[in-house]
């Protein structure tokens, strides 16, 4: 930050406060915050664009809209049954997110929404509350069966419930801290090695020949995290269906 | 907003510490400062700010997803199923209309087939029945005149052969007179007659 030609890995996650609403005290716009509205934006702009035309023989972005669609859909419909369509737009509105707040942290200088611990934890705690709530809702004081397995004897109850109690509340935190550490960790790991680019770089001419193997790793790891960004974005879905069935069908 | 305040509080505070430099720019100097201390992506003071910001964004997609773009693309999905489901059965009855058209077609055609064979068997039959009818007809009519001819060649016959002894008897008499100078009729019929039973 200082010394520009310090390589500091942790810096692309620093926060910057681009402007405050209210004044200093007032809540801040960060980089983060934009990164989130254009998220959003891009996504509703490209859903709603691509669509506009409702034409029954589609263009390539609408045929891009619909597969996003079906996919959702299916994987929805897939782990939930057509019940858990009633959350389609929810686990729809999620893989998006997660999907284009990841892609835009592959652009770089972009800021990468879910890196900080906060975005995914608050994303799985509310997949949670979603799932408690409608669970409850629905099956009433039936969805507490779901810590209790079926066709389990009575004496192994004991052991069983508290595991499956453990399993369910340890899942926002698997659900968040996997989303978040995968990016945090792919983007460590490419600005360590786009440093040693650099470093070696400056030794001369033993060190510009040394910088082709860290770029080489660069490349292979930007191919790398591209497939992890959809990857988790498709994990953090699939995940929130499943529990979303789990919800619906608590007696499992 | 319960982990927000206190993170206010400290953001305040180191502020208020720098505030005599007087200067705002010290405050974003402060929260670099911070920064190089706490790992921003654990940084508790930036949980607020995010927070709300991710509550106004999320719900915004989440509405804007629910209430515009999936209606509008499972419509338009909906529109295309239904279009080619239509398009689907409409081929479907043109294709059993086809089959009940080549279906009528051939019974058409087979009893045409039919008709024909049968008239021109009747047509066959009365052709053969008018020549077998026209034949007997003839053959009726050649053996008439058959039977009549041999009955008036009998009957010449006949009376070709009476009129024999008449013959022979002038002629036998012709002869004896010639012979004798003398002979009755009667006794040279008498001698044919023997004569001729001999």
């Amino acid at each position: 930050m200082a010394d520009p030609n310090k390589v500091d890995p942790i810096h692309q996650f620093g926060l910057t406060n681009i402007f405050s609403l209210g004044g200093e005290g007032g809540f801040a716009f960060t980089n983060s915050a934009l990164f989130m509205v254009l998220t959003v934006g891009l996504i509703v702009i490209f859903l709603l664009g691509s669509t506009a035309g409702r034409r029954l023989v589609p263009g390539r972005a609408q045929v891009v809209s619909e597969l996003l669609y079906d996919f959702v859909a299916n994987m929805v419909k897939g782990a939930a049954g057509s019940e858990g369509m009633k959350f389609f737009p929810f686990v729809f509105s999620l893989f998006m997110f997660v999907l284009m707040a990841n892609m835009f942290g592959m652009i770089p200088f972009f800021f990468t929404t879910t890196s900080h611990i906060i975005v995914p934890a608050a994303l799985a705690i509310l997949v949670f509350v979603v799932v408690i709530g409608y669970g409850l809702y629905r099956n009433g004081f039936k969805f507490f069966k779901l810590f209790v397995p079926a066709g389990v004897p009575g004496y192994v109850l004991p052991i069983v419930v508290p595991i499956e109690v453990v399993s369910f509340l340890s899942r926002p935190i698997s659900l968040s801290v996997r989303l978040f550490a995968n990016i945090l960790a792919g983007h460590i790991t490419l600005k360590v090695f786009a440093g040693f680019i650099y470093s070696l770089g400056s030794l001369g001419v033993l060190g510009f020949l040394g910088a082709s193997l860290p770029l080489i790793m660069t490349v292979a790891i930007t191919a790398l995290e591209f497939l992890v960004a959809a990857l988790q974005a498709y994990v953090f879905a699939v995940l929130t269906s499943m529990y979303i069935n789990d919800a619906i069908h608590p007696s499992h | 907003m319960a982990t927000e305040t206190p993170v206010m509080l400290v953001a305040q505070a180191a502020v208020d510490a720098s505030a005599e430099g007087g200067a705002v720019h010290a405050t974003t100097e402060a929260h670099g400062g911070e920064h190089s201390e706490v790992f921003p992506p654990f940084d508790p003071s930036s949980f607020g700010t995010q927070l709300i910001w991710l509550a106004i964004t999320f719900a915004i997609l989440y509405f804007a997803m629910s209430k515009l773009a999936l209606p509008r693309i499972g419509s338009i999905l909906e529109d295309r199923k239904s279009r080619i489901d239509g398009d689907l059965s409409a081929a479907d009855g043109a294709r059993q209309k086809t089959d009940a058209a080549i279906a009528a077609y051939e019974a058409a055609h087979a009893a045409a087939r039919a008709k024909s064979h049968s008239i021109a068997e009747e047509t066959r039959n009365a052709i053969k029945a008018d020549i077998d009818g026209k034949r007997k007809a003839v053959e009726a009519d050649l053996s008439k005149k058959v039977a009549d001819a041999e009955a008036s060649i009998q009957a010449t016959k006949t009376e070709a052969l009476g009129h024999v002894s008449e013959i022979a008897a002038d002629t036998v008499q012709a002869l004896v007179t010639q012979l004798t100078g003398s002979a009755s009729a009667d006794e040279a019929r008498n001698a044919v007659a023997t004569a001729a039973k001999e």
